[in-house]
């Protein structure tokens, strides 16, 4: 009786002190003294970038890698008691949430200046940081470049019935249709909807399964974010990723540039090495590192973008808040009653 | 009938479990009553986020066509890959233990690996290679191979533990081997199998990186798209109401067809080898058979990890960081199998010992936790431990904790049917010799259920490994394991970049079932 009563409690005690050792091995404890970042980028994407920032600044930081939904998910779990200071996120909706949830706090006002009113928050709780623009990726084995359409409008032709790829749940497609409802009505983006749903749009998960599916012929068509592309051609090399890009002209929402930002949450331990960082970001040595290095647009005036890609005032730039969480209900509404989701 | 008959025959008592209808002892009760509770933590969590914007949002979500919908699709995926699951797992196991299959040693801890591969770099291989690949069909076929092993494991402990003496009664008796095959055999490995298969069912409602990919619309991806795109955790909790609500039928139906027969050995003491059977010009079949499985399940896999090692220009990693996440991914694996044990083990003996309501909800509220979707799991350890336990936040403990939570039930399951095979009359004998029930329990049940239980902690290990949502949110900050590094790569298409953690991830996985299948070796001989 007593030795199996004595066994369960040594047994958790043995188990709970293993982890001990694990606490100390393994990651750095969040000690006091760093400043926490929750990125919801990844860390190829921005790794170097931040051990950068540590070795110009000298301030130590620790950082949480996840996905940026999740993270905000997580973030506003933890309230106010959340030990992370900076939020570093792929898209304005996750920054937007945060900051519905009264948890960013406002930024110095120059710091948001650097970027042009579009890639920031109206209410100044965040600042984009890179651009990311939609394009239409293509197979040019199937579609010769001059027969790819010059607009998004043109995917609902009976041609491209069943060849064309979406990602209805990714938040980049969703401030796209957001964007062709600002700069075209409700009416037309509920119309291209069920229009995309009839011609048999196929549907995906994310940008990466598009791409790989137009690369292999699956797909004659996709929409995506240009930069999948160009990290997939840093990967396998070119003549091993056989779909191209196109940017569309001409104003079409299809070519709607979407930011990645990074928010400073409220009540930071560490307001000023945080605003540092954001100020990092936005620096000439940061802007060029997301042209260089993610191909992404840069944000601030004067910082030359990748040289293959186009102009950034080239493409279409409605004037939608891109953490507009009020517009984005109605867009979601919108794609589910289309059947898309 | 006939079943109990040749119990009967074989010495136990008939009804044997009629007889403990004696009240559980506080000793089992307790510790089971405070694993319970830890497995129903996420449940206050989703009641806490579900109830906040009142019954009209609970109706408006659930209310909705799409709903309805995806609850049939999960449905009919899980029955159909739990089915495919049963008859590959169960075959594979007899193979393996009772013929004389050419290489049966080596075949047994092969056709176990496929549990170290995840679903979703399972499915991400299938796709590299057949790019049309997906559905309904290609769901069913890569859950199925990824997840065999939870019956397998469980099914091959349990053949082994089968007297052999009740099988030569059986034939004794004028039965022929293929129909003694059936009525005992097979009858023997029911529960183990059965107990794997509700394993299964959970598994594939909860999953979401392999449909995702493959382009099969499940109930799961509501609940993630609702946090992906809306940012809002109250229609994601309302829906995981869905889920344990359907968990809570499927482990009824399960329990239901365990019926109330009596499955013990006797004289496990002296454990004989059984006879393996001869294949004759069944060999080669069976040797196609098991090529096939294995070549699906870790050929494809493998092929599409080699590919990338070779072709991708991420390709070459940084060994210290392999080895980091390595002995992380080892530290936390075999702390969270421990943890899981620890607590299933008297959940496990009262479901197996005693009858009656208590010990029935204390089972089935241990697989609260394992139908939900990892994220819901992991927020609702977030919101927890932020309120009530905030220095262990973000620590070791409480992912260890969230582990628990989520794989209790393959833990039960392994120690519930092992326990089950153990005559419980060796027990009324340390009893009546003077051994308190705990200690009845300890010096006789749990050694003869070693080995059922030790297979539960390698498949516990094994899941928690590849466990990532969890892991990605109740990590110490800073630290990796093999799965967060595979999923940071994969996430940005640097294939070349993840194979290393893959394959590494395989290798340490390898570990545990290759003891284990040492292990019930050298029970056997003994």
């Amino acid at each position: 009786m007593f030795r199996i009563r004595r066994l369960v409690p040594a047994l958790l005690v043995a188990a709970l002190a293993g982890t001990l050792p694990a606490c100390a091995g393994d990651g750095d404890e969040v000690d006091a003294s760093k400043l926490v970042i929750y990125s919801g980028r990844q860390e190829n994407l921005v790794g170097d970038l931040i051990e950068g920032f540590e070795k110009d600044s000298g301030i130590k930081v620790s950082v949480r890698y996840g996905n940026t939904a999740q993270l905000a998910a997580q973030l506003m779990e933890e309230g106010e008691r959340t030990k992370a200071d900076v939020y570093l996120s792929q898209d304005g909706g996750a920054l937007g949430a945060l900051a519905k949830a009264k948890m960013l706090t406002t930024l110095p006002q120059p710091v948001l200046e650097k970027v042009p009113a579009q890639y920031r928050a109206k209410d100044g709780t965040w600042v984009g940081t890179s651009g990311r623009a939609r394009v239409i990726v293509y197979d040019p084995k199937q579609v010769p470049e001059a027969d790819v359409p010059d607009s998004v409008f043109e995917l609902t032709d009976p041609k491209w019935k069943g060849k064309v790829g979406i990602a209805p749940s990714n938040a980049s497609f969703e401030s796209f249709v957001t964007a062709i409802r600002v700069l075209k009505g409700d009416e037309v983006a509920k119309k291209w909807l069920k229009d995309m749903k009839a011609n048999d749009v196929e549907t995906y998960d994310n940008n990466i399964a598009i791409l790989n599916a137009t690369k292999k012929g699956v797909l004659k068509l996709g929409l995506i974010n240009h930069y999948y592309w160009y990290e997939q051609v840093a990967e396998e090399g070119k003549d091993k990723v056989p779909a191209r890009l196109k940017f569309l002209p001409g104003g079409d929402p299809g070519a709607l540039v979407n930011v990645a930002g990074v928010g400073i949450l409220d009540g930071s331990d560490h307001a000023d090495e945080a605003r540092k960082f954001a100020e990092y970001l936005l620096s000439e040595k940061g802007q060029k590192y997301f042209a260089d290095r993610t191909k992404e647009y840069p944000l601030v005036a004067g910082v030359p973008t990748a040289k293959d890609l186009p102009a950034l005032d080239t493409l279409q730039n409605p004037d939608i808040d891109l953490s507009d969480l009020d517009t984005l209900e109605q867009t979601l509404t919108m794609i589910e009653d289309a059947g898309l989701t | 009938m006939t079943e109990v008959l040749a119990v009967e025959a074989a010495g136990a008592p008939a009804g044997a479990p009629a007889g403990r209808q004696a009240r559980p002892p506080l000793v089992l009760v307790a510790p089971a009553a405070v694993a319970a509770v830890i497995a129903l933590l996420p449940l206050v969590y989703v009641a806490v986020r579900a109830s906040e914007r009142g019954l009209g949002t609970v109706a408006e979500v659930l209310l909705r066509e799409r709903t309805l919908r995806l609850v049939a699709r999960s449905l009919a995926l899980a029955g159909t890959v739990t089915v495919a699951c049963l008859v590959l797992g169960v075959a594979l196991a007899c193979l393996v233990t009772r013929t004389r299959l050419p290489g049966h040693r080596a075949w047994g801890v092969l056709l176990a690996l496929p549990l170290a591969v995840p679903s979703y770099v399972a499915a991400f291989a299938w796709l590299s290679m057949f790019p049309g690949f997906g559905g309904f069909t290609g769901s069913a076929l890569v859950l199925s191979l990824c997840c065999y092993p939870y019956v397998y494991l469980p099914a091959v402990a349990a053949l082994e533990r089968v007297d052999p003496a009740m099988e030569e009664v059986s034939r004794s008796l004028g039965r022929g081997r293929v129909r003694t095959f059936v009525a005992i055999t097979l009858r023997h490995v029911r529960p183990a199998a059965l107990a794997g298969g509700l394993l299964v069912a959970l598994y594939v409602l909860s999953d979401f990186g392999a449909v995702a990919l493959l382009r099969y619309d499940v109930f799961t991806r509501v609940i993630y798209t609702s946090y992906r795109s809306s940012f809002d955790r109250t229609p994601a909790a309302i829906l995981s109401c869905v889920l344990v609500l359907l968990t809570v039928l499927i482990v009824w139906a399960e329990s239901r067809t365990r019926g109330r027969a009596s499955y013990a050995r006797l004289g496990a003491g002296a454990a004989r080898r059984h006879p393996r059977a001869r294949l004759g010009w069944w060999t080669a079949p069976a040797l196609a058979a098991a090529t096939v499985v294995a070549g699906l399940a870790l050929g494809v896999p493998f092929g599409a990890l080699a590919y990338w090692l070779a072709s991708g220009s991420s390709a070459g990693f940084d060994l210290a960081e392999l080895g980091t996440a390595a002995v992380s991914t080892l530290a936390v694996s075999t702390l969270g199998a421990l943890v899981t044990v620890v607590l299933a083990i008297p959940v496990g003996v009262l479901a197996a010992r005693y009858r009656g309501r208590l010990p029935r909800v204390l089972e089935q509220a241990s697989y609260a936790g394992h139908a939900l979707p990892g994220i819901v799991v992991a927020l609702a350890l977030v919101f927890l431990s932020v309120r009530y336990a905030y220095p262990l936040y973000q620590r070791t403990p409480v992912l260890v904790l969230a582990y628990a939570v989520l794989f209790l039930p393959a833990a039960v399951g392994a120690v519930r049917a092992s326990v089950a095979q153990a005559p419980p009359v060796l027990e009324e004998l340390a009893r009546s010799l003077g051994r308190s029930p705990a200690g009845a329990l300890r010096s006789v049940t749990l050694p003869l259920a070693g080995p059922g239980i030790a297979a539960g902690a390698a498949l516990t290990m094994l899941t928690c490994m590849k466990e990532l949502p969890a892991t990605l949110l109740l990590r110490p900050t800073g630290m990796e394991t093999l799965a967060t590094e595979l999923w940071s790569q994969t996430e940005v298409g640097a294939y070349g970049a993840a194979a290393p953690y893959a394959a590494a991830l395989v290798l340490l996985a390898a570990l545990p079932t290759f003891l284990l299948g040492r292990r019930s070796r050298s029970t056997r001989g003994g």
